[in-house]
């Protein structure tokens, strides 16, 4: 019996042959590498409060939201798309929920469900339309933007913190604590995003099609991919993710206020970028994205530190642009030389 | 239908707007057959591809495939590809981003998870057998394209289908490639699979297939064994010229006085590209008007353009006027008095939106450096001068050229060049799709140009035209230069003899 047994293990072919490594996979582990660097280097130069491993819970409980955002944008990006409504969708959200619950004493779980609702209503129509209009991603959601950020000034243009809904309140004020450190339960629902949405990208048919169509739309379609599908697809997980998104921001302020999202579709296209998505499609990952977010939280912490203005937000967003413009050259430079060994 | 035919096409028509492409075409693909499609451009080869894979809907006509009762309809390449009709394209079409691996079984597989381990395997399996060089793993980016097109192969082969389309899959491949691809042939055919092979190489058609068709203006010329059709028979079928009872055509086209002793204006030695062409030497004298001919694809503008600069020169070298020069790109070749009318008038000629006037002085503008314009008074001159002595039919020399017709937007950009004053000029295909009095404006203006010292080089399909006007012709076949024509030589017989080769007379 063995000896049948081992011809067939010579028949098979080595898969283990070493091959270089994905486009994706390359971006990936420099993120990775470039967040490690970053917070060591912060906790080892900078000490104090990075020292505190809840300095590092917190950025997850003030970023909760974001990560959310991000994955939902990332997963458009590698379809080769955009929606940079995402940010006022989760103003929309906030404003909505906070509106229901405070002034109309509303129920949580339907709150939960309104906001849920929101974000996927935006991105059924914006996929609806992106994908079997052919209209440019770009231009649908900057309508998509517009008219979150209208409506929300129409629901309530003042700042409103929930101060009366007591069930709102006991699960906000919900952690879960190690020790004398503690996350929110935001936390734990960013987390689930972006293992389930990895997963979904790594092992099922409609996560490779994001690939494939993000690759070559047209070779995607020869190839028996339903390409108007899985951008409408895309756009609806994204939109689903801005809505999630926007109810974590909730839980975390305890407050509408018509600018809670505004600028976090940049913030989230930002995180995508650092953490290996590459604008033209067709390569990102969703873990790369997680550690994208981290990286401009970091970032964020650690230049007030340096420059010594707490307040002042614009040398953050210097560096965190400087950063940008630096994994973009990095992966034109990748691509290039990729291009160059070939011929 | 036939009892060993998998595919049977009969009365196939398809019109698009002012043109008939197809026009009740007959086409049968036996089992175990490789079966070539030939024709020139326009033939309507690529039509009736595209009709068979459901990439365009039939205009007439029905299709009939092995095991179905009734006729056939393919509404889209997904239908093609489930009732086992595979294509494998030109260009690739596959996803650069995805692995090797992922790419063979990606849009076919039914479950919804992608199970890596299996199609990692499976893929190398199939890619040992296949005996191409890649790994199941690697990203296909990676790859060269003459792999990539061996993966879309290996894709179409696993897919078990019974009639495989190979759509000019050689022009990127090199000799020993071509090689494995018609080994792979060779194989698939001995296991029944009928193969669809479109190419303009005729050496390959002559080395794989079984049986020819060949297309002219969207009608059927007819089906061939192909040890019952010479190759000087199949080429004279598909430029539509009977061999041995041609009129000839030779005018008297003064070439009494060019001294072909004398230095070259132009002078190449060993000139080699990237496009697929092989090195060739080539040289023209003062006031002579030559040629490069050879079927569509026979890379008779692919040596231009490496004349020109415009794709990469690897090697070789060249003099003008003796003295030897390097030209990288156009702009160099444009300093060194070369002018060059591209074949693809929309892609590489005119600027659509920009004036009649600004296409004109365009050439010489960027000769003289875009920081030293010219006066408005000075370009009307040229313009006026040139619209004149052409007579480009415009209303006005402000009128954008995308609105002139195809003749009069040539003119101008001939303009363009005569105004640079080139002593070496290369028209490539200057007559394609223009009226019949504009083409002999364009021959008589060739020939006054070669009367006053400037030497032409001149491309075209029609032979006819070729050799009205040229004094020697340079005749190439697959990319490679296989003779040269003058004097009494200059006839279509021997010309047609040369593109053929081989058993030619």
């Amino acid at each position: 019996m063995t000896a049948p047994k081992k011809k067939q293990a010579e028949v098979q072919p080595k898969l283990n042959n070493k091959v270089a490594l994905t486009e994706t996979n390359l971006f990936l582990i420099i993120t990775i590498s470039v967040f490690f660097v970053m917070y060591v280097s912060a906790v080892v130069f900078l000490g104090g409060r990075f020292t505190k491993v809840q300095y590092f819970l917190d950025i997850l409980n003030v970023y909760a939201s974001l990560i959310t955002l991000t994955c939902g944008m990332s997963l458009v990006m590698i379809t080769g798309g955009i929606d940079i409504s995402v940010g006022q969708v989760t103003s929309l959200v906030c404003m909505t929920c906070a509106v229901y619950l405070e002034n109309k004493g509303g129920n949580v779980f339907v709150a939960f469900l309104i906001a849920i609702g929101i974000g996927l209503a935006f991105g059924l129509i914006q996929g609806l339309l992106v994908a079997y209009l052919n209209i440019q991603p770009f231009i649908i959601t900057l309508a998509g933007l517009f008219f979150a950020k209208g409506l929300t000034t129409i629901i309530c243009s003042d700042p409103l913190a929930i101060e009366t809904n007591k069930a709102f309140l006991t699960l906000k004020g919900t952690h879960i604590k190690f020790g004398n450190n503690y996350i929110e339960i935001g936390v734990v629902v960013a987390l689930a995003t972006v293992i389930i949405l990895f997963s979904v990208l790594r092992w099922t048919k409609l996560g490779r099609n994001f690939y494939a169509v993000g690759g070559n739309n047209q070779s995607a379609n020869m190839l028996g991919i339903n390409v108007k599908l899985t951008k409408f697809m895309a756009h609806l997980i994204c939109g689903f993710c801005a809505g999630l998104g926007g109810w974590l921001l909730l839980m975390n302020l305890g407050s509408g206020n018509p600018a809670n999202g505004e600028g976090a579709e940049m913030n989230a296209i930002a995180s995508s970028i650092i953490g290996g998505t590459m604008l033209s499609g067709g390569v990102g990952n969703i873990i790369g994205s997680l550690f994208g977010v981290l990286s401009l939280a970091t970032i964020k912490g650690i230049v007030p530190k340096l420059t010594g203005t707490s307040d002042d937000p614009w040398w953050p967003n210097i560096t965190v642009s400087g950063m940008l413009c630096l994994f973009l050259i990095l992966q034109s430079i990748i691509i290039a030389r990729k291009n160059r060994k070939k011929a | 239908m036939e009892k060993s035919a998998v595919l049977e096409m009969r009365g196939i028509c398809k019109y698009f707007p002012g043109v008939r492409a197809l026009e009740n075409v007959d086409f049968t693909l036996r089992e175990g057959e490789i079966h070539a499609l030939m024709g020139e451009n326009g033939a309507g080869k690529s039509t009736l591809i595209k009709v068979l894979t459901g990439v365009y809907p039939k205009d007439g006509g029905n299709i009939h495939l092995k095991g179905k009762e009734s006729e056939v309809n393919i509404r889209s390449p997904q239908d093609a590809q489930n009732m086992g009709i595979s294509t494998v394209y030109q260009e690739i079409t596959l996803c650069p981003n995805l692995t090797v691996a992922e790419n063979m079984y990606i849009g076919r597989t039914k479950s919804p998870l992608t199970n890596w381990k299996k199609i990692n395997s499976d893929a190398e399996k199939l890619l040992q057998s296949l005996g191409i060089p890649a790994k199941a793993k690697q990203q296909l980016s990676s790859c060269s394209i003459a792999v990539q097109q061996m993966v879309a192969i290996a894709r179409a082969v696993d897919m078990e289908c019974k009639v495989l389309i190979l759509d000019e899959p050689t022009s990127s491949l090199d000799e020993q490639e071509v090689e494995k691809l018609f080994k792979l042939m060779r194989d698939l055919r001995e296991k029944g699979v009928g193969i669809i092979f479109v190419t303009h190489f005729l050496e390959q058609v002559y080395e794989v297939c079984d049986r020819i068709t060949v297309l002219r203006e969207g009608k059927l010329v007819g089906e061939y064994i192909i040890e019952d059709l010479p190759r000087v028979q199949l080429v004279s079928k598909m430029l539509g010229k009977e061999f041995d009872d041609m009129a000839e055509i030779k005018s008297e086209s003064d070439t009494e006085n060019i001294d072909y002793n004398g230095t070259p204006v132009y002078e190449a030695t060993g000139l080699a590209g990237t496009t697929g062409i092989k090195p060739f030497d080539f040289s023209i004298h003062k006031g002579e008007v030559n040629g490069f001919t050879g079927l569509l694809g026979s890379g008779r503008s692919e040596c231009v353009r490496a004349i020109f600069g415009a794709d990469r020169v690897t090697g070789g070298i060249v003099k003008i006027n003796g003295k030897k020069v390097n030209i990288n790109k156009p702009l160099d070749a444009m300093k060194n008095g070369i002018s060059y009318l591209p074949e693809d008038r929309k892609r590489d000629g005119i600027v659509g939106d920009l004036s009649v006037r600004d296409n004109i002085i365009l050439a010489l503008q960027v000769m003289k450096g875009f920081f030293r314009p010219f006066s408005r008074a000075q370009a009307e001159k040229f313009a006026d001068e040139y619209i004149k002595l052409l007579n480009i039919k415009t209303a006005s020399a402000d009128t954008p050229i995308k609105s002139l017709s195809g003749g009069n937007q040539q003119k101008v950009i001939l303009a363009r060049w005569l105004l640079a004053n080139p002593v070496y000029l290369i028209l490539d295909e200057p007559t394609r799709g223009i009226d019949i009095g504009t083409k002999v404006e364009i021959q008589k203006l060739v020939l006054k140009l070669a009367s006053e010292g400037k030497s032409v080089t001149f491309i075209s399909s029609e032979l006819d035209e070729m050799i009205r006007t040229c004094s020697r012709l340079v005749v190439m076949r697959d990319g490679k230069v296989v003779g040269e024509l003058k004097g009494d030589d200059l006839n279509q017989n021997k010309i047609m003899a040369t593109i053929a080769g081989g058993e030619g007379k």
